[in-house]
């Protein structure tokens, strides 16, 4: 039955994961996000859908947890904050490296080091360029309500096991914390074991007479083999560049000025479009709603028509960057941000438009 | 002479075969290395259990990093120490499978030391295979947590000293301690009495693990003759004299 109910980010998650029918929760405590495992253990899924939820010692188990669950075609996920995400991207390259879909959710808080609890958008480096060694992706999503927190759970395994490819979900403290209305899908059942010898032919689920062994590994000792492996990987990657890049725009039909901003911070700049049109200037917004794949040409096309664009982030510039090089040169990009756990109000961003980009 | 061989092969006759259960890869271990007899021993354990078709394998990294090529069974290739993460959510996911992690000593009481812990204090019903053969075999014979006092390796090239390096760990005796694990026990293989022991050892795991025992845990003091530069017959020798002194055969739990 579908439900409405007024619910924080991080409770959204963990309902949406019983209700999309995930077979298991590894995770460790974190500010901002513990309301997720904490909503996991007081809902008790393994009595109603069977859904596995574990505390695991460190962030560094839970996600190699994950890598064992999925290679047993698994739906399984994860959820931390910055330093915990951190310490995941071992894992998480194993798990890029297998091949291996899964979900992780990071609610980011301000860093480095162990910084502040309050909400930051600073990974996005460590997102969307491979926190970890080699060369590798994930598909990250980043959700700017709670309605996208709980709709995003599903939408991130749908992409995860697509394209056999772990999927992110790039919140922060702010999305995680604040409370709003949200409407709760149908219970979905999980698949069952027969359900995944045919989804997921790979998985390990012990290997039936009818078959050879199945390995899942991220080894390969030959270099010419590895980099083959390295090769399918890239192309992987640009299949979904192609066919999954998802974005929305406000108010862009007539923009002369463009913000670009994600997340909490999107939803900032929503307001900042409406402050600046009310003093005549014709600002639009995109907000990039997958990271990886990055919205390039919707970019490179509203460079085409706008006289500058500021991104607007919670960090010091790093979106900012991959702004640039959708827009080629085409016209001024600057940065705003605030960071360290320090959020912009939407007036700070008008103004900085104007000093940055209108001005400048 | 053809009498003779027909009346060889003759199945009645047969006293010794190869577990269908291992794969016709060449071996990649060096000559007198433990892990092969410890593949070999799974293997047959497997096959007389008749549960090939429901184990699911985790292999550490370290010389069996490629231990999946060996036993025709499903396999996950862990990062290194992390094996006991990857069997714990398997198990939890897959209850219905037989599921063993396989490692090595700097895999399971260096840099996994936490998830080996954690995963035998929370009882994860698997059996964990532990070679120790108190060195880095893989990466060329450097000092691991389980390396004697006074024993040379690439990187104490003068011998461990513990004042700089800490004693070896004892860590099978510290995991007995825990109330997660069910049978746990130090055996060899380097005798054919050993070998049979071991197995028995092996097959007493499996067979726990099916009464949701909790985790089982089978140490096998092991040699290393790359790593410890000694001839098989020498590293046999090497390892009564040595590693039994400190590593005492025989079981420490038995719940
Ligand atoms: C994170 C990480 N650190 C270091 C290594 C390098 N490394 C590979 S195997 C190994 C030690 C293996 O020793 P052990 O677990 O005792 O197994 P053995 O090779 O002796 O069987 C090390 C340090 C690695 N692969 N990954
Ligand atoms: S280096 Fe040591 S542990 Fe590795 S295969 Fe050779 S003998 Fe065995």
């Amino acid at each position: 039955m579908r439900e409405l109910k007024l619910m924080k980010g991080n409770e959204a998650i963990a309902e949406a994961a019983i209700r999309c029918g995930v077979d298991g929760y590894f995770g460790y405590p974190i500010t901002p996000q513990s309301e997720i495992m904490e909503t996991l253990m007081a809902e008790k899924p393994w009595e109603t859908t069977g859904m596995v939820v574990l505390q695991a010692e460190s962030e560094v188990a839970s996600i190699n947890m994950l890598y064992g669950g999925a290679g047993c075609g698994k739906r399984v996920m994860t959820s931390s904050s910055s330093p915990g995400v951190s310490l995941m991207q071992e894992g998480i390259t194993y798990l890029a490296g297998a091949e291996l879909p899964c979900v992780v959710v990071n609610v980011v808080r301000g860093g480095p080091g162990l910084g502040t609890i309050q909400p930051a958008q600073s990974d996005y480096f460590q997102s969307v360029k491979g926190g970890g060694h080699g060369d590798y992706k994930l598909i990250v999503l980043a959700p700017n309500s709670v309605q996208e927190m709980a709709d995003f759970v599903e939408l991130a395994f749908d992409l995860a096991f697509k394209y056999k490819n772990p999927a992110l979900i790039l919140s922060d403290g702010v999305i995680g914390q604040m409370m709003e209305k949200v409407e709760l899908k149908e219970y979905t059942p999980r698949w069952t074991n027969e359900e995944i010898e045919k989804i997921s032919p790979w998985a390990t689920t012990g290997k039936g007479a009818h078959r050879g062994r199945n390995v899942i590994t991220s080894l390969e000792l030959e270099a010419s083999e590895q980099e083959k492996v390295n090769h399918r990987l890239q192309a992987k990657y640009k299949e979904i560049e192609k066919n999954e890049v998802r974005c929305e725009k406000f108010m862009c039909d007539d923009a002369d000025y463009l913000l670009v901003a994600y997340g909490s911070s999107a939803r900032i700049c929503q307001k900042s479009v409406e402050l600046a049109r009310e003093n005549g200037i014709k600002v639009g917004l995109l907000r990039p709603i997958t990271l990886f794949p990055y919205p390039v040409n919707e970019i490179n096309a509203l460079a085409d028509q706008v006289k500058g664009i500021l991104s607007v982030e919670m960090s010091a510039g790093q979106m900012v960057e991959d702004v640039r090089l959708a827009v080629n040169g085409k016209v001024k990009v600057e940065h705003f941000g605030r960071y360290g756990g320090a959020i912009p109000s939407p007036g700070e961003v008008v103004e900085a438009l104007k000093q940055k980009i209108i001005g400048g | 002479m053809a009498e003779v061989l027909n009346d060889i092969i003759k199945p009645e006759n047969q006293i010794y075969g190869k577990s269908e259960v291992l794969t016709d890869n060449v071996l990649h271990y060096c000559p007198g290395c433990s892990h092969g007899v410890v593949h070999k021993l799974i293997a047959e354990v497997i096959e007389e259990m008749g549960i090939q078709e429901q184990t699911i394998g985790v292999a550490p990294v370290g010389c069996s990093v490629l231990a999946y090529n060996y036993l025709e069974i499903d396999w996950q290739e862990a990062a290194h120490g992390r094996a006991p993460a990857l069997a714990t959510a398997i198990k939890r996911l897959r209850p219905d499978r037989f599921v063993f992690s396989y490692q090595g000593d700097g895999d399971l009481a260096a840099i996994g030391t936490a998830e080996t812990i954690h995963a035998c204090n929370r009882g994860e019903n698997i059996v964990m295979v532990f070679i120790n053969n108190g060195i880095y075999g893989m990466t060329g014979g450097q000092m691991a947590p389980t390396t004697l006092e006074g024993m040379k390796a690439a990187t104490c090239p003068y011998g461990r000293d513990v004042s700089r390096d800490g004693h070896p760990i004892k860590i099978t005796e510290l995991l007995a301690q825990l109330p997660g694990t069910g049978y746990v026990t130090r055996q060899a293989v380097h005798t054919p009495a050993a070998v049979r022991k071991t197995k028995k050892a092996l097959r007493k795991a499996f067979e726990n693990q099916k009464l949701n025992k909790g985790t089982q845990l089978i140490e096998v003091v092991s040699t290393c003759s790359s790593g410890w530069k000694l001839t098989p017959v020498q590293a046999n020798k090497w390892m009564e004299e040595n590693m039994f002194a400190f590593y005492p055969l025989g079981d420490l739990k038995d719940e």
